[in-house]
């Protein structure tokens, strides 16, 4: 799971302009069937939602709503059960769960008196019911549930899946007698900035010392890993010492490269694990 | 003066005498007639025999090793002149020095190589005249004829003794600038048959502390290597054609040249026939003529006067007459090693062997044997040195060949001694941890605040870690690179509040960081020794060019380098220069004052009564090393103290005249000192711990500006530290006294201090100023830290990195002669930074205190420790205890009152704030509680933690004692804490819960209703709830379409997938709330989906659609869910939103009995309400929907509302549907 960055680079370059659908996935996994699905996705992911920051302007113009929304107007007059706002997204290149949100929201500026909250639309695109429209209603929800890289569902299952690898870790920790401090107790005592795990003893790994552990159940990228070690990892290191990030997906080889400077990364949970001796002479 | 020396050469006057009389001014009774006679005629000129006596040695010593290579094109010139200096002679360094020998100046300069003046500070009452400028109030003792003593001196020539031109003409010997000490190793033989002088202008490292500071001129100069023979007769033979400028250049011109110079070096070192003379060193001595001149102890030319001035030499020495007691260890110990020496002229030698006409060192030999002769009187240090000088020593052959006796007592020195120094390894740069004590919200004023800070913490090691990786960079500047960045965080540091808190930060990781040797470069001792040993010592000076470079400000720079700030401590200084933040120094000198003060009031180990036992030697290594953490923190503060507080006032010149210098004393005279360090002091020596306070007082006064000895309080201060310089005579070992090691430091730190530009020249020499004033009371502690071995070598030469030069001179030596390698293997132990021993607090009052003290002042030091640590730690463990116990209790209740008043006053509650009052009226009654909580506390734990850690030997009674002791001191502690902060803390504590409860009720509150955790067997296999979640959204975006032809779902698939979903629920090992939130709402539209008929089916064309029995198996399993397994609410009510049933619209024909039997289920199962359901089959109605499916929809409604309390699935409600009705999709 550990890839080079050249192996990394190979996958990345078959996910250019592939839309986020159910079908995409299964091709991706037929090309790359000796990397692990979960991989494959987080990676697939990533690279998709860079390639949305990067475009995610031009779709915000006015002039591109309201080609958009005409355009869906247009679509759905025709034929109000054809999977009108999903091909628009397709066809544009862009998330369809976003194109959903611009829609919706040029739908309620134009029927409500006032402009719709951020709320108001989160909610309306996490229950489509709540929309006053049926077949707009319906657009959107196939827009979400065709989106495997944005919308409520995607976003609940990768909450779910970094909560499971907390759990995952935390059991791994008990197991292995590890005492530590989790998140929501070093919120309590009013720590700033808090790692999954501290751990109140130290341990080393592969000769690092360990004070904390970070779990992270995506690949790691270069992108997101630089923008882990700004946010996250040196804030912990700078208040807690060297630590562990466990990149439950797998992660770019050549971005381990700050173990000197006390930030270790792994792929799995460590095997090699060596715990301060009490002497009890 | 060399009239006195005269005397003693012919013997009129004894050695002790002389030494008596330069030492004190007042006669002594031992003294004999004739001696008296002599010296009281010499009597103005007492003050400036000591200078003469360096000067005259090291002039003597210039042919040693002499004309060296062209070095250093440091223009001659007299444009030293200062402006504004009437008179405007030519000056080097700071001026004046050169004023003492003021009739053969000019001659001198413009002749010879002006080297010599270079660093022309000559000690001496003289300059201080010149120079003018004192304080009015500074009395300028001794000034007075003294600018004609030279001129007097000479008068000596007339009155008897012939002349002595070699010393009159002599331009002012070894004068010599700091930077361009030699480096170790620059003694070599010169290649080619030459000898190569050590007196080459080596470009030692630019530091940019210089910047800070005058040039660093050596009064006392450099011993030989800087020092060129002013005597026309050498001189004028030697192809040292270029000559130095005086000192006192503009430090930027100055600093072009070496940059220059080291270029030139660089540049030449490849060849190892330029002879620059570090190649010099760097060469093997491969060919004869490299190797150094055999020394023969038989061809000493004159021996009596040789040993004579040696023995007055080692006196003053002894009697701290001299600045700095390891600059003339150096010079002695080059002398030892001087390769070479170049013939004198023939005339010289056949002057007189009895008189100061013919020069001291006529050969190599002569060298030898009077730096073997001093050596001898100076054994107690040198047996004091580390194990690897003595070993060098000890191994020299020629202090063999000439002391066999010597030799021996070294070997024995070095066999018996432990005084192995090694230096800590570089720690990796370790952050300060965050302390939630001190750094969480409650100690911030705002939100804002604390997130400021919690930015500001990441930007500071961001930029420390950027350095670290950068700063090594060529090219890289601090001020270009990170510059910017500190000033915008800086900038954010809006309240007072955050700069405390960022200077806590930044003070606590300055002491991690440096406070250990590593931290403080690592170059220092350690580095190049060990490098040697690997390559070879002759290697040195290539070495030491390359870490120049690549090591920005250099450690290590000869036996007097200027103050610097190594390694990470250069960080710290760019990091102040570039904040350029006035709040922040403030504050930094703030938190350091007050850090320093209490460091240097710690109680430290006194001295132990029974020291023999092995108890207190265990005890002994942890104090040892508590002292010495101790003093390196506060030696590392006092720096940066002093770089503080004087850094706006400092300058690279001192003012130009002496009217803008008296304003600017008037105004500095106003300002209050940043630390009263005079009293600091005073009360050091008082309390005998000057040991601890000299130190670091150095190092704050190594940073004071040129005018900060004027002023009174300053120069007091220095007045009292030249006395105390004068009294550390290492000889005199009386009980109570101060240790001998202990006293090696103090000379060690003070004799660089003196070798500062800023310390007041003319101080050293003075009489005895106002010793009165100084005479401290030292009765009243006999047992201070000073009279307990609290130094060692280890220390010592951490604190004074330059003695190890001495180590390099012999080990350039040995591989210099002998062509082995010079290095000592040195074990590199790491040491761990501990932390400093909390203070006890010092409450308890009274009698009852005064007994404890008395019953302390017997017992072993460790006792008291161990009372004080432990009533410290259970006094706030019970702090600790309150907060968990009562106080939690008490937070507690404020929520269950909090959730009363609002089931009374309904969800709205009150106003927070109203209810945070009446609940802090109800509760903090209660903390007074706390104070007998804690009591009992102190009480319970007190006596175990002092049993436990004290011997199992102690007396009962001790034992008792102590543990009552511990227990009061405790209960004190923890009571007066609590009494002062019980009622805020519960208040706190209660608002914080009472936010928390108020939030809490906001958003979600299902996620926070009470889970069932999974059973006790379960073993956690059930599928993952994220992977369920994607499956099953697999399955909707299926059903939504659009889909491939060949694409659909098994309904064993479906049936499996709702089996997973029930072991999911189940376990709940990895449930977290929103999954299961988003389970139930995709499970409820699964059921629509079912119920509708529109999940598409894998199997031949035909089917396509689930079997109805299928179907019903389906939401039965939902159903269950839903009734057992879903523990937050499941959005059952979307089954009838208008969407959902819209989808039945679709199905064609539209089958009504599956939405009809799942309702009655619904019903059934209790999980909705019929209330509930008919209200959403009513609001159905209100939906826009084609004419027939509303008819549909109304006799559905109908049905459900006729047949509610009899459950009868077996109706078939698809009779009541019409099926060959039409249905048209929802439009809108």
């Amino acid at each position: 799971m550990i890839l080079t960055k050249a192996q990394y680079d190979e996958i990345a370059q078959c996910l250019v302009s592939v839309p986020p659908t159910r079908q995409s996935l299964r091709k991706l996994k037929q090309r790359f069937p000796s990397q692990s699905q979960a991989t494959l996705l987080s990676i697939f992911s990533q690279e998709y939602q860079k390639h949305i920051k990067r475009t995610h302007a031009k779709h915000h113009t006015s002039e591109a709503i309201e080609n958009y929304y005409q355009r869906y107007l247009n679509g759905v007059v025709k034929n109000g059960a054809a999977p009108v706002l999903l091909e628009l997204a397709n066809e544009v290149d862009y998330a369809p769960s976003l194109m959903a949100r611009i829609i919706l929201e040029r739908f309620l500026q134009e029927h409500e008196e006032t402009p719709p909250s951020k709320s108001v639309i989160n909610s309306m695109l996490r229950d489509p019911s709540q929309i006053p429209d049926g077949v707009l209603a319906n657009q959107v929800y196939q827009c979400i549930v065709n989106d495997c890289c944005y919308g409520p569902l995607v976003d609940c299952i990768k909450h779910a899946i970094g909560h499971e690898h907390e759990v995952l870790l935390r059991d791994l920790l008990l197991e292995k007698n590890l005492s530590f401090l989790d998140e929501d107790q070093l919120r309590a005592k009013g720590y700033d900035k808090t790692p999954d795990f501290i751990l109140q003893v130290p341990v080393a790994v592969e000769g690092h010392i360990i004070h904390w552990i970070e779990s992270k159940a995506s690949f790691g990228d270069e992108c997101s890993h630089h923008a882990y070690l700004h946010d996250q990892f040196w804030s912990y290191w700078n208040r807690f010492g060297p630590g562990l990030v466990i990149y439950w997906y797998g992660f770019i080889q050549e971005l381990d490269c700050n173990r000197e400077r006390g930030i270790l990364l792994k792929a799995c949970f460590p095997t090699d694990i060596v715990t301060l001796c009490h002497s009890t002479a | 003066m060399a009239a006195v020396l005269e005397s003693l050469l012919r013997e009129e006057v004894s050695v002790a005498a002389a030494v008596r009389w330069i030492a004190r001014s007042t006669q002594s009774s031992e003294e004999s007639p004739g001696e008296a006679a002599v010296l009281n005629s010499l009597r103005p000129l007492r003050k400036e025999f000591v200078p003469f006596l360096l000067n005259f040695l090291r002039e003597q010593s210039s042919r040693v090793l002499p004309q060296g290579p062209p070095t250093p094109a440091k223009a001659p010139g007299a444009s030293a002149a200062l402006p504004g200096r009437p008179g405007g002679q030519p000056r080097g360094g700071r001026g004046a020095r050169s004023q003492l020998f003021p009739t053969t100046e000019p001659s001198s300069t413009a002749a010879e190589a002006p080297l010599t003046r270079r660093g022309g500070r000559r000690r001496g009452p003289g300059p201080a005249r010149e120079r003018g400028g004192r304080a009015p109030g500074v009395p300028e003792e001794g000034v007075g004829g003294e600018s004609l003593s030279w001129p007097g001196g000479r008068r000596l020539k007339g009155s008897g003794s012939p002349s002595i031109p070699s010393l009159t003409l002599s331009d002012p010997p070894n004068l010599s600038n700091l930077e361009e000490f030699p480096p170790v190793g620059s003694v070599p033989p010169g290649p080619a048959g030459r000898t190569k002088p050590s007196r080459r202008i080596n470009p030692t490292p630019v530091s940019e502390e210089r910047s800070l500071s005058k040039p660093k001129i050596c009064f006392t100069s450099p011993p030989i290597s800087c020092v060129p023979s002013s005597q026309p007769s050498t001189l004028d033979t030697s192809p040292w054609g270029l000559g130095l400028p005086p000192g006192c250049r503009s430090l930027r011109e100055e600093r072009e040249m070496l940059r220059k110079e080291r270029s030139k070096q660089l540049q030449q070192s490849p060849t190892p026939a330029s002879p620059t003379p570090e190649l010099g060193t760097s060469l093997p001595s491969r060919t004869g003529s490299l190797t150094a001149e055999p020394a023969d102890p038989a061809r000493v030319s004159s021996p009596q006067r040789l040993e004579l001035v040696a023995l007055v030499y080692s006196s003053c020495i002894a009697e701290n007459l001299v600045p700095n007691l390891f600059l003339e260890l150096f010079f002695v110990f080059q002398l030892l090693t001087a390769r070479r020496m170049v013939a004198a002229k023939n005339s010289d030698l056949e002057l007189s062997q009895d008189s100061l006409e013919s020069p001291l060192f006529q050969s190599i030999h002569d060298c030898v044997f009077f730096a073997v002769q001093v050596l001898q009187h100076q054994f107690q240090v040198l047996s004091s040195l580390d194990k690897g000088t003595l070993k060098l020593l000890a191994e020299n052959e020629r202090l063999l060949c000439f002391s066999p006796a010597l030799q021996g007592r070294l070997r024995a020195a070095y066999e018996g001694s432990v005084a192995k120094v090694s230096l800590a390894m570089p720690p990796s740069a370790q952050a300060v941890s965050f302390q939630p004590e001190t750094d969480n919200r409650a100690n911030f004023s705002s939100d804002r605040a604390f997130h400021t800070f919690k930015k500001q913490r990441d930007v500071f090691y961001e930029v420390l870690r950027e350095w670290e990786d950068r700063h090594e960079e060529p090219g890289w500047d601090f001020e270009k690179g990170l510059g910017s960045r500190i000033r915008a965080m800086m900038g954010q540091l809006s309240a007072a509040c955050s700069h405390s808190h960022f200077v806590r930060l930044f003070q606590k990781q300055l002491l991690q960081m440096c406070q250990s040797p590593g931290g403080a470069g690592g170059t220092v001792l350690g580095e190049a020794p060990d490098v040697l040993s690997m390559l070879g010592a002759d290697k040195l000076g290539r070495l030491r060019r390359l870490q120049e470079r690549l090591v920005a400000p250099q450690s290590s720079g000869g036996p007097c380098p200027p103050p610097t700030f190594p390694g990470c401590q250069g960080f710290f200084r760019d990091f102040i220069l570039s904040a350029s933040s006035f709040q922040f120094n403030q504050h930094l000198m703030d938190s350091l004052s007050l850090k320093i003060r209490e460091l240097n009031g710690l109680a430290l180990p006194q001295h132990e009564p029974g020291d023999e036992d092995g108890e207190s030697d265990v005890d002994w290594q942890g104090a040892r090393r508590q002292f010495a953490v101790v003093l390196l923190s506060l030696r590392l503060l006092a720096k940066f103290l002093g770089f503080v507080a004087f850094l706006p006032y400092r300058g690279p010149e001192p003012p130009p005249t002496r009217e803008l210098q008296d304003s600017i004393l008037a105004l500095r005279s106003q300002v209050p000192p940043v630390l009263d360090v005079q009293a600091l002091l005073q009360q050091g020596l008082r309390a005998r711990r000057a040991v601890l306070t000299v130190p670091w007082l150095v190092e704050f006064l190594s940073f004071a500006d040129h005018i900060v000895p004027l002023l009174d309080y300053y120069r007091s201060i220095f007045t009292l530290l030249l006395h105390v310089h004068r009294s550390l005579v290492l000889s005199q070992d009386n009980e109570g006294e101060m240790c001998f090691l202990n006293k090696l430091l103090l000379l060690a730190v003070l004799g660089w201090l003196f070798q500062i530009p800023t310390f007041p020249e003319d101080l050293f020499f003075l009489e005895e100023g106002q010793v009165d004033a100084l005479e401290v009371d030292t009765a009243a502690s006999e047992h201070g830290l000073d009279s307990v071995p609290v130094v060692d070598q280890q220390l010592l030469y951490i604190c004074c990195p330059y003695i190890g030069e001495l180590r390099k001179l012999l080990a350039s030596w040995v591989s210099g002669s002998s062509g082995r390698s010079g290095g000592f293997v040195r074990k590199i132990t790491p040491t761990t930074t501990t932390g400093l021993g909390a203070q006890a607090p010092q409450t308890s009052q009274g009698l009852q205190a005064q007994l404890a003290q008395a019953f302390f002042h017997n017992q072993p030091p460790s006792l008291r420790r161990t009372v004080e640590f432990v009533a410290e730690r259970i006094g706030s463990n019970c702090v600790k205890h309150i907060k968990a116990t009562l106080v939690a209790d008490l937070v507690r209740q404020a929520e269950s009152l909090l959730q009363e008043q609002r089931v009374t006053q309904g969800q709205k509650g009150g106003d927070p704030a109203q209810l945070l009052e009446i609940l802090c009226s109800q509760l903090c009654p209660h903390g007074t509680q706390a104070l007998s909580q804690g009591r009992e506390f102190c009480q319970r734990k007190s006596p175990g933690a002092v049993r436990a850690l004290l011997p199992e030997e102690t007396p009962a009674a001790v034992l008792s004692s102590a543990e009552n002791i511990a227990v009061g001191l405790a209960t004190e502690k923890a009571c007066a804490w609590l009494s002062a902060n019980i009622t805020a803390l519960i208040r706190r504590e209660v608002k914080a819960a009472v936010s928390r409860t108020l939030r809490a009720q906001g958003p979600e509150p299902a996620a926070r209703g009470e889970r069932r955790g999974c059973s006790r067997a379960c073993e956690h296999h059930a599928p993952l709830p994220s992977h369920l979640i994607s499956e099953i959204k697999d399955v909707l975006s299926l059903a939504a379409g659009p889909r491939d032809p060949d694409e659909g779902v098994s309904p064993e698939h479906l049936e499996q997938l709702l089996g997973q979903m029930g072991q999911t629920l189940r376990c709940r090992q990895f449930l977290c709330p929103p999954a299961e939130q988003h389970l139930a709402k995709c499970s409820v539209e699964l059921a629509s989906l079912l119920v509708a008929d529109q999940i598409p089916v894998l199997g031949p064309p035909p089917q396509h659609r689930l079997e109805r029995g299928q179907a019903r198996r389906l939401l039965h399993m939902l159903l269950s869910l839903w009734k057992d397994d879903f523990q937050g609410p499941v959005p059952l009510q979307l089954l009838l939103s208008p969407r959902n049933v819209g989808l039945l619209a679709d199905t064609r024909p539209r089958e009504w009995d599956l939405l009809l039997f799942l309702l009655r289920e619904l019903v059934e199962k209790g999980l909705m309400g019929r209330m509930e359901i008919e209200a959403c089959l009513g609001s159905l109605h209100e939906a826009q929907w084609p004419g027939d499916f509303s008819e549909e929809l109304a006799t559905l409604f109908n049905l459900f509302l006729a047949e509610p309390h009899m459950p009868e699935p077996q109706r078939r409600t698809c009779e009541l549907v019409q099926p060959n009705r039409g249905t048209v999709l929802a439009q809108s």
